[in-house]
């Protein structure tokens, strides 16, 4: 029988540990010249160093040093005075080397926190998350099964490599152990990584597109029996690659741990790989005898040991933390708690505030936002950010309601066409015909029209029966197929009809 | 006394993808015995007060500017492949972990 | 012609007595001539060669200004990448590779002019002391074809002996320059860990390689040092400082008053006698030439060998990982249903020689968890040791000195079965390797005994490197004019040879 959520969480707690890896967003590779642009042809991006040729040597990328010194400010760390490099060797044909520099014993930067915060049935909730460590390292190659039914790894014929994202710029992220979050464990995962998401885009150090793989997570969870001291045995889920799968692999996880240990059979300690289309997690491969990596400091390179000049330099240049971001946007926009809690949920602060700074209201720009265009992205299952509609399309939608040129109703429709891939508002107003009839005599005849086929309903409003105008109206707003303002048709077929517009629509 | 039996040996060369016979390894761990009792006089003399030394020039923080140089053209990169498709490396099937 | 030295035959190509291109050719019959018993080279690019000569004899017709070596023939050790040329490092798993890029050391010297006969050949990835680990067969000693020219550049060192080219690169992990030079009766030059750039050297172990030059007269040595050596920004250990004046030095030769240290530790027991009378009597000379004789004590130089054959190993049993048959080099073994995993397994017991496999087991083992601390670890605190010697013995003395090797030449085949003596070779120039210091040998003189040259060793500070050079340039002038002639005018005449 399947545990639901609620059972388990009844009987254990989780514990949570999270490692993301961030692909730094430089020019060139972190130990090379060659581009890092995302979407190169196949191995036209490498060099004797990236492709690990005899002879060939790394030097590091500077502003990768930077980048990661300031991802360790932003998260509250220690820099270290003295930090190295190794090499963690084992084979693997995507890697040229055979072993990836990274860094081991000596990280940039150790000892952070992000403190981050949740909505639940409770009000905002606050957690703290310890961050062991900020270090460096390097990308893989990519490669592609060819053969086999299901173009997995599995089964395949033989794979093609394609070096162009080895030696590609890598921070990885790794937190303490998070107790303490109880039923929240998800949500905690998934708004840390949002948090930190959105500390990497303000530094400016990465693209942070999940779906592109240049934010990735692992998800490391394990169950202890409320109250129990020891630690459970924890599985790592790789493979995670959106905020909402976050959520979905951790609670996932839970249950199946508990699964299995209601059985009283063991978890075993292994990587696991998350099914997007499932959202459960299947077993890696697990290998018959453990890795030893054999860490050494890494001889080609030397010691990075930052001075006190350097990092305050860096810290000066630090953005707004987006803590006090959003503690700013929510006053100036004076938006409830509630519905911030909301926004920030739906990932939509930052092209809110995209579309208000090119001149929209607020107000309007949130509710388009977190109204029709969230509801649109449910429907298809996908993030708002990865609808065809930008910040600048809504500022125009939101101005042309606000000149009058076009009614909420009409402004739906326009938001629909320029999701649906119709073009510019513009050009979905020009191409669907969408217009307010402004045209009084327009809708006059429009009126007349409804009355004549309605005349007993137009009677009963002469006698008085307000309420009977609905039906004209509508009838009218059919007619100019909704380009028509209903509030004023209503003031027209009432005055018309010799009656007062006592109603406020 | 032996310090390393055959299978010491042959998981030594697992991790070094080195594939060798019962006959090799046999041999080797011989071999290493000798080798191992002579370079672990190290032992006598690294005290835990001495640093360790592993780079012979003490120079810190040499870095390049992030700047994109020229890369190799796809030929010449897989111009020493042994096997190649679509200008990309063609390897056996790889029976490891997915990435 | 081609026993001149390389100063020389500039000098002559200067005067317009000899065309780069004839003199390239002079080379190449050579070659042709006796390397079928010498069997320096692995490569010879006939027409590279004599390309690079025509080019620098029209840059020189037309008036240009060329550098001192300029057209001067060299042979490049087959570790050093040169672009479009077979490079395997003496291995047969890099066979037929052609690397799309040039190694520093190349583009240097092909900026100087000087011209690449070819690639000579060496022990397997530059693991070896008498070039009988290649996989393309041993190199013959010129002074004796039954016994080694050194190693691991002892195609480099024979090359020079046998008069197939005036000047050659080496590398150095442990004595690969200075031993081969030692007994082949040639210089050999390991500069300052970071005084030449490691980009393109094919690497054994990274925190010890070091590429510099080889030649028959210190001057020559002095001037492909020069070419050679300097900052690069691809290789991030090499030193951003200008280099040591070692053409200045070699020229003067000027060693008045200059401190020399006799390392007590790198003589007497082990030392064959032929060897220890030659080193003796440099010394005499040094002396008479005005320079101060002391003894240095250097303790921990005794475990300088134990720690060599941890670091060295662990090293390269991680540099040599990406030789697994994926992008380049050979593959075997990719049939049917291999996997990946298999063929690696394969090519790589294929194309790896015995010593090679034994030292990345080695490697592997030292770096392994639970060992690490007690072999890497431990050997690396050997390293502090070796350093801390050296700078107390470089406070009583400008430079130290030592015989290179404690033997002449060995025969072929004599040690091949017993790693443990084959490592006994190095044993006087692998500290100078873990203190990344610079280190010379020159020839002084024959061994009474057997008549094989005998090798001097020269140490100097890190960044001194110019203060060998006035040594080895002062030694050298002492020698001469005892001897009358240079030592290898006395080498046997090879068949085939005019």
């Amino acid at each position: 029988m399947t545990l639901t959520y609620e059972d388990v969480i009844a009987k254990y707690e989780p514990v949570l540990g999270l490692e993301v890896h961030v692909e730094l967003n430089t020019h060139s590779k972190m130990f090379c010249g060659c581009s890092t642009d995302f979407g190169g042809e196949p191995n036209t991006q490498t060099c004797p160093v990236c492709l690990g040729m005899p002879g060939a040597l790394p030097v590091v990328n500077e502003k990768a040093i930077e980048s990661s010194i300031l991802i360790g400010l932003a998260l509250n760390c220690s820099i270290a005075p003295f930090s190295r490099f190794s090499r963690k060797n084992y084979f693997y044909p995507d890697m040229p080397k055979n072993f990836q520099i990274s860094q081991y014993d000596e990280p940039i930067c150790v000892n952070g926190y992000l403190d981050v915060e949740i909505d639940t049935e409770e009000g905002i909730k606050k957690f703290r998350v310890e961050i062991e460590r900020v270090h460096m390292e390097e990308d893989t190659g990519k490669s592609l099964h060819v053969g086999g039914a299901t173009g997995r790894i599995h089964g395949a014929d033989y794979s093609l490599l394609d070096y162009n994202r080895a030696g590609i710029p890598l921070v990885e992220i790794v937190t303490k152990i998070v107790p303490g979050t109880g039923k929240y464990a998800p949500e905690v995962a998934k708004a840390y990584v949002a948090q930190l998401r959105d500390i990497l885009r303000s530094l400016g150090v990465s693209d942070v597109r999940m779906e592109q793989g240049s934010l990735r997570c692992d998800a490391n969870v394990s169950l202890r029996l409320i109250g129990a001291e020891q630690l459970g045995t924890r599985s790592e889920t790789k493979n995670v690659n959106s905020l909402r799968s976050v959520e979905r692999a951790v609670r996932g996880e839970m249950i199946r741990h508990a699964e299995l240990l209601n059985k009283g059979e063991r978890v075993v300690q292994e990587t696991r790989h998350f099914q997007e289309d499932t959202g459960l997690t299947r077993s890696g491969r697990s290998k018959e005898q453990a890795e030893d990596y054999r860490y050494f400091p890494e001889p080609d390179l030397v010691p990075v040991a930052p001075d006190a000049a350097w990092i305050e330099k860096l810290r000066e240049s630090l953005p707004e933390h987006p803590s006090l971001r959003r503690a700013r946007l929510q006053e100036q926009w004076a938006v409830p708690d509630k519905e911030m809690a909301a926004m920030l949920n739906a990932d939509a602060l930052d092209i809110v505030e995209e579309t208000v700074l090119l001149g929209a209201d607020p107000t309007r720009a949130r509710g388009w936002w977190l109204g029709e265009i969230s509801r649109i992205a449910n429907e298809s299952g996908v993030a708002i950010v990865e609808l065809a509609i930008t910040p600048k399309d809504v500022a125009q939608i939101v101005a042309l309601v606000a000149k009058g040129d076009l009614t909420d109703k009409l402004a739906r429709q326009v938001v629909e066409g320029v999701i649906a891939g119709e073009g510019t508002p513009q050009q979905v107003i020009d191409s669907r015909g969408l217009k307010v009839v402004s045209d009084e005599s327009a809708l006059m005849a429009a009126i007349e029209r409804a009355i004549a086929a309605q005349p007993e309903t137009a009677e009963k409003i002469r006698n008085g029966h307000i309420p009977a105008a609905g039906a004209l109206i509508g009838a009218v707003m059919k007619d100019t197929k909704g380009q028509a303002d209903a509030a004023r048709v209503r003031e027209l077929l009432l005055a018309h009809l010799g009656q007062p517009n006592t109603i406020n629509p | 006394m032996s310090q390393l039996s055959r299978s010491d040996v042959a998981n030594l060369a697992r991790l070094a993808r080195i594939d060798m016979t019962d006959a090799e390894l046999d041999h080797l761990a011989t071999e290493m015995d000798v080798i191992l009792a002579a370079v672990a006089r190290v032992q006598e003399v690294a005290t835990p007060e001495i640093a360790p030394t592993s780079h012979p020039i003490p120079i810190h923080n040499v870095t390049r500017p992030d700047v994109v140089s020229a890369s190799l053209t796809p030929e010449a990169a897989l111009s020493g492949a042994p096997a190649q498709e679509d200008n990309r490396f063609r390897v056996p099937q790889i029976l490891g972990e997915e990435a | 012609m081609i026993t001149r030295s390389a100063h020389e035959m500039s000098a002559a190509m200067v005067k317009g007595e000899v065309t780069s291109e004839q003199l390239t050719q002079l080379h190449l019959n050579r070659i042709s001539a006796v390397d079928q018993q010498v069997h320096a080279f692995l490569h010879v690019d006939t027409e590279g060669a004599l390309a690079q000569a025509r080019a620098v004899d029209a840059a020189r017709s037309s008036g240009e200004k060329v550098g001192p070596l300029a057209g001067v023939p060299l042979a490049l050790k087959d570790v050093m990448v040169q672009k479009g040329i077979p490079t395997t490092a003496g291995s047969k798993i890099l066979e037929g590779w052609r690397p799309p890029y040039d190694s520093t050391v190349v583009s240097k010297l092909k900026t100087a002019g000087v011209v690449i006969l070819g690639k000579t050949n060496m022990d397997e990835f530059a693991m070896g002391s008498s070039t009988e680990n290649s996989a393309y067969g041993p190199t013959h000693n010129p002074w004796d074809l039954t016994r080694i020219p050194g190693g691991s550049g002892g195609g480099s060192s024979a090359s020079l002996a046998a008069f197939e080219a005036p000047l050659a690169i080496g590398t150095d992990t442990g004595g690969s320059i200075r031993q081969p030079a030692a007994v082949t009766g040639t210089v050999g030059v390991k500069p300052t860990y970071g005084g030449v750039s490691r980009y393109g050297l094919i690497a054994f172990s990274s925190s010890l390689d070091q590429a510099g030059p080889c030649a028959r007269t210190v001057l020559d040595a002095a001037l492909l040092h020069e070419v050679i050596a300097g900052h690069d920004a691809h290789d991030a250990t090499s030193i951003n400082a200008p280099v040591p004046e070692v053409v200045k030095a070699a020229r003067s030769g000027d060693v008045k008053g200059m401190k020399i240290g006799v390392v007590k530790e790198l003589n007497g027991d082990g030392y064959q006698a032929g060897v220890r009378s030659r080193f003796e009597e440099s010394l005499e000379l040094l002396a008479k030439a005005g320079a101060e004789i002391v003894e240095v004590s250097c303790p921990n130089f005794e475990y300088a060998l134990a720690a060599y054959y941890l670091i060295a190993p662990s090293e390269c049993s991680s540099n040599l990982a990406r030789f697994d048959a994926m992008r380049y080099g050979i593959r075997v073994g990719d049939e049917g249903a291999a996997s990946a995993e298999s063929v690696m397994n394969l090519t790589r017991e294929v194309g790896f020689g015995r010593e090679v496999k034994r030292r990345i087991i080695l490697g592997t083992y030292a770096l392994s968890s639970g060992y690490f601390d007690a072999y890497y670890g431990s050997a690396q605190k050997v390293r502090t040791l070796i350093m801390q010697d050296f700078t107390k013995a470089f406070a009583s003395a400008d430079v130290l000195v030592s015989p290179t090797c404690p033997t002449t030449a060995f025969k072929i085949g004599e040690k091949a079965n017993d790693p443990l003596a084959m490592y006994l070779n190095d044993i006087a120039t692998i500290p100078v390797n873990m203190a990344g210091i610079g280190g010379m040998s020159l020839p002084c003189g024959l061994a009474p005994e057997d008549g094989l040259p005998v090798g001097f060793q020269i140490m100097a500070p890190a960044m001194q490197d110019q203060r060998m050079y006035s040594v080895g340039a002062a030694l050298e002038a002492a020698l001469l004019t005892q001897w009358g002639s240079p030592l290898l005018s006395k080498i046997p005449a090879l068949a085939g040879s005019k």
